[in-house]
């Protein structure tokens, strides 16, 4: 069994088994639901709406090569300027470089999980970067020391006192159990650091090739700062998020904001550009792309599952997920979370050591159709495993499937195995048979009948 | 038995052909697709000379059903997957819209509460057809439950691979169905009931798991 | 071009060799065309307008529908005085400055040189904006044409003056006016500005303000 997946089995035991943090998940998702089904209903047509993005979003994607360059060029003909790394030591590299050239002290950051995955934070605390994050929920794992909890949510799993008593601790603030209060405190403390920072580093949610633009969505307004105040500005981003016109963010942005947050649209969607223009009378005097491979490719190069990238990171799956909501997100114990983190973390961080995630799923495929680009998340989560039945060794799976199928194969030996069953369960369930003891931990099975359904037919037609 | 009962009450000629054993669903769900498409190759071959073949299950139906062609794609065996796939179905579809008949002519003096297996809501599609069923049985009363779509963690073999997630899952949906004070949990999956039937009773709830097919035996007359 | 670059590419190359099949407009009615199943637009102005109205009190957006300019001067300066404004900055434009200028004779502009502390202690934003999607009851601001990047999101409060012909339907509607206004010159920053700054982190509770403004008001003349 690799690291990860004891570590896993481990974590997902300890938070499936607490029922209070299970139910304050349930309770915060509920007005989530509510809200959903509430904006989802006023498009005339949401299956459609699917279609729309789901196409948009393939477009892009399966004409990447074009549609990238196609991007670059007018990017860099508004005066931004584009870096490309191959992989997170090298998107790290880049970055600190930038962040070093433009003599930085302090450094703010919003929300991108692509940061995350490239352990950006990390890299900038070592080599001597103070960086803060200004997306609330972001501010509070950073100072907790844990990574985000849900890719759109990332400190849903907390309550407001352990909220309170964090501020407390780190800020000196007095104790509060309201969130406008709590939320307060993080706006006045951050707000001195946008305008002292002098670099602001963002994600991107779209690439948009047409116009050259990236697209950056948030609620907070942290992120608009993020690239207002600061003088350098640098954007991170996989090199999956293009779209191929600004058109196809009609669809787009309410989607992210519906399925990703049940709202009709968040807050702010703002498309950047370049650098300060000519005339404009502030912004950032420089503006960096870095266009993050680190594994894209490999996926982009599987046709059965090159449509993960089309993900828009809404973060719907998750919330939809009963895995989800019963292990939480810490236990998964990588960057993405939930169905799509089940689905690409294999194919990012290795199928060897990650496929377990692919496992830990009963394939209800509630994420499937929650998704609003249609990606065919629990069916990839069935070809991951047909994947690492292939490369990784699993003497067990094979004995006991290649068994089974002897068995299957010969309806005699199918009967008797039944019989055999029903005769000695009184004995059985008392043996260490793997998986019927696991099963009698905490399920009972039903009363043993007496014969098999074929020798009842058997009897009935006889009658 | 119940199945049984009830198609040949709407008067359908029914065969069972012995020599079938599984669908070889748990070999494909755990990524074994080289063994499961020997299962997949032999059901064809059990149900060659079957008019239609209707299942009481959710899960084998989307197998045989959905699952078959795929997994046969590029092989010899293709073309024979469709057209099994074109003539099996789930109990509750193949009456409501094979037969087109929602009242099989029952009556039972419970409530019940519906749980929708995985398989056949998300894979076959299949919402309204149990519950048009359920609805024309006089003397029923169906409550629905907000948790009525949730996975009840069954997953085939993930309820004894992962079963601290199956347990916390069962734990939320049988917990909701049983709260609503229903008689029964009907569902069209054995495997969902066995889950959440060996939950209910290991926790001593007064509420009992039953198939769609048995309701519907319960309320009919003789055959 | 880089080393990096040239890789990226040519495996991007590679992995395209192999085509995936191409999702289909199917959906529940595919006699529907065009943008359709997006929320709806209204058909006629009146409706349009309903719209807006409702959406931005959704929002918890203020909405003041005018008559014309001078209304315009004595409503913000009648909110002004309730909400003691003192710092009120703006950025010169045929709408919002006579707006400034008539609230409080010091109101500051944008466009002199400032520092980040001096809009950081504004108390108000006063801008114009680009248009204003009903559909969504978002307003659309740039840096060229709405006095820069800052001063639509750091101070507390937002005030927009608009005319009521910048309302348009859809965001479809919208790409097509930025088309046309920017051709193929657009703007460093574009936003999208859908009610005042807001956050769900904390227990997924509702709080307005979170580092954007915390009340946002379009004052819409005829």
């Amino acid at each position: 069994m690799s690291d990860s997946k004891s570590i896993f089995i481990k974590e997902a035991t300890l938070t499936s088994a607490d029922g209070e943090q299970r139910q304050f998940i349930r309770t915060a998702l509920g007005g989530y639901y509510k809200n959903r089904d509430i904006y989802q209903a006023r498009y005339r047509d949401w299956e459609l709406a699917r279609d729309a993005a789901s196409l948009a979003k393939w477009s892009a994607v399966n004409n990447l090569a074009d549609v990238l360059e196609k991007f670059v060029a007018k990017f860099e003909s508004n005066g931004g300027k584009v870096h490309w790394a191959r992989d997170a030591a090298e998107a790290r590299k880049i970055i600190l470089d930038l962040v070093a050239k433009a003599n930085a002290t302090a450094v703010i950051k919003s929300k991108c999980m692509t940061t995350e995955e490239i352990h950006l934070n990390d890299a900038l605390e070592k080599a001597g970067f103070g960086v803060v994050e200004s997306d609330l929920g972001e501010f509070i794992q950073q100072l907790r020391g844990e990574a985000p909890y849900h890719f759109v949510f990332p400190c849903m799993h907390l309550k407001r006192e352990a909220i309170s008593e964090l501020f407390t601790k780190h800020l000196g603030t007095a104790p509060t159990d309201s969130p406008e209060e709590l939320t307060m405190i993080a706006r006045r403390h951050l707000r001195k650091l946008y305008i002292t920072a002098d670099v602001g580093i963002t994600g991107a949610n779209f690439l948009v090739a047409d116009t050259g633009q990236i697209s950056i969505t948030e609620n907070e307004g942290n992120a608009r700062l993020t690239a207002a105040m600061p003088r350098v500005h640098i954007a991170l981003s996989g090199i999956e998020k293009v779209i191929n016109t600004i058109d196809d963010l009609t669809v787009l942005l309410p989607m992210l904001a519906t399925a990703g947050a049940g709202q009709p649209m968040t807050c702010y969607n703002t498309l950047y550009a370049g650098p300060k223009k000519p005339g404009e009378l502030d912004g950032p005097e420089e503006f960096h792309l870095v266009l993050l491979d680190n594994a894209r490719t490999q996926i982009l190069a599987d046709p059965e599952q090159r449509d993960s990238l089309h993900c828009i990171r809404c973060g719907a799956c998750l919330n939809v997920c009963p895995i989800f909501k019963n292990i939480g997100g810490h236990a998964y114990g990588t960057t993405y979370q939930g169905p799509i983190g089940s689905v690409i973390t294999p194919h990012l961080r290795g199928l060897k050591d990650w496929n377990h995630l692919s496992g830990a799923s009963s394939l209800c495929g509630a994420c499937t159709d929650a998704c609003p680009v249609r990606i065919d998340l629990h069916h990839h989560l069935l070809q991951n495993r047909r994947n690492a039945a292939k490369v990784v060794p699993n003497l067990f799976d094979r004995v006991f499937h290649g068994t089974f199928n002897f068995v299957i194969q010969r309806p005699a030996l199918f009967s008797l195995g039944g019989k055999v069953f029903r005769k000695t369960f009184g004995l059985l369930k008392h043996l260490p048979v793997p998986y019927l003891g696991t099963w009698l931990k905490s399920r009972d099975l039903p009363a043993i009948p007496q014969k098999s359904f074929r020798e009842v037919w058997k009897d009935s037609k006889n009658v | 038995m119940a199945t049984a009962k009830v198609l040949k009450k709407l008067g359908q000629e029914i065969e069972f052909n012995s020599s079938q054993t599984c669908c070889g669903q748990p070999s494909y769900n755990s990524g074994q697709w080289e063994i499961a498409k020997e299962g997949a190759i032999r059901s064809l071959e059990v149900f060659k000379d079957a008019e239609v073949v209707v299942g009481p299950s959710g899960s084998c139906v989307a197998m045989m059903k959905k699952f078959y062609p795929e997994l046969l794609h590029g092989t010899k065996y293709e073309a024979e997957a469709k057209r099994l796939s074109q003539r099996t179905f789930e109990f509750s579809d193949f009456i409501v819209s094979q037969l087109k008949i929602t009242d099989v002519g029952a009556t039972l003096n419970k409530r019940v509460t519906y749980h929708d297996g995985c398989h056949a809501l998300r894979e076959l599609r299949l919402k309204e057809e149990p519950r048009k069923l359920l609805r024309a049985v006089k003397g029923l009363e169906l409550i629905e439950t907000e948790e009525a779509e949730s996975c009840c963690g069954f997953g085939g073999l993930f309820a004894v691979k992962f079963p601290m997630i199956s347990t916390a899952m069962v734990q939320v949906k049988a917990g909701a169905l049983a709260r609503t004070g229903a008689d029964y949990i009907v569902s069209s999956d054995p495997s969902c009931l066995l889950q959440i039937g060996g939950w209910l009773s290991r926790e001593g709830k007064v509420i009992r798991p039953l198939h769609i097919a048995e309701l519907l035996a319960m309320g009919i007359d003789d055959v | 071009m880089s080393e990096a670059r040239k890789e990226i590419m040519g495996r991007i190359r590679e992995a395209l060799k192999t085509p995936s099949p191409k999702p289909h407009l199917k959906g529940q009615s595919s006699k529907v065309t065009g943008k359709a199943w997006l929320p709806e637009v209204g058909d006629t102005h009146a409706h349009t307008m309903a719209l807006l109205s409702d959406n931005l009190a959704k929002l918890k957006a203020s909405f003041h529908p005018v008559e014309n300019l001078d209304q315009a001067i004595a409503l913000v300066k009648d909110l002004a005085q309730k909400k003691n404004w003192k710092n009120i900055a703006y950025h010169k434009n045929e709408l919002v400055t006579p707006v400034a200028l008539a609230i409080d004779g010091t109101a500051w502009a944008v466009d002199d040189a400032f520092s980040k502390d001096k809009l950081e202690a504004a108390d108000v934003g006063l801008t114009s904006c680009v248009s204003i999607v009903a559909q969504f009851g978002a307003i659309l601001v740039s840096s060229e044409t709405s006095g820069g990047r800052g001063l639509s999101i750091l101070p507390p409060v937002h005030v927009v003056i608009a005319k009521a012909d910048q309302v348009v339907p859809d965001l479809a509607a919208c790409f097509e006016q930025i088309n046309v206004q920017f051709g193929g010159k657009m703007p460093s920053m574009l936003s999208f500005i859908t009610g005042p700054s807001r956050t769900g982190d904390i227990e997924r509770i509702l709080v307005l303000g979170a580092h954007g403004p915390k009340e946002l008001y379009l004052i819409l003349v005829r």
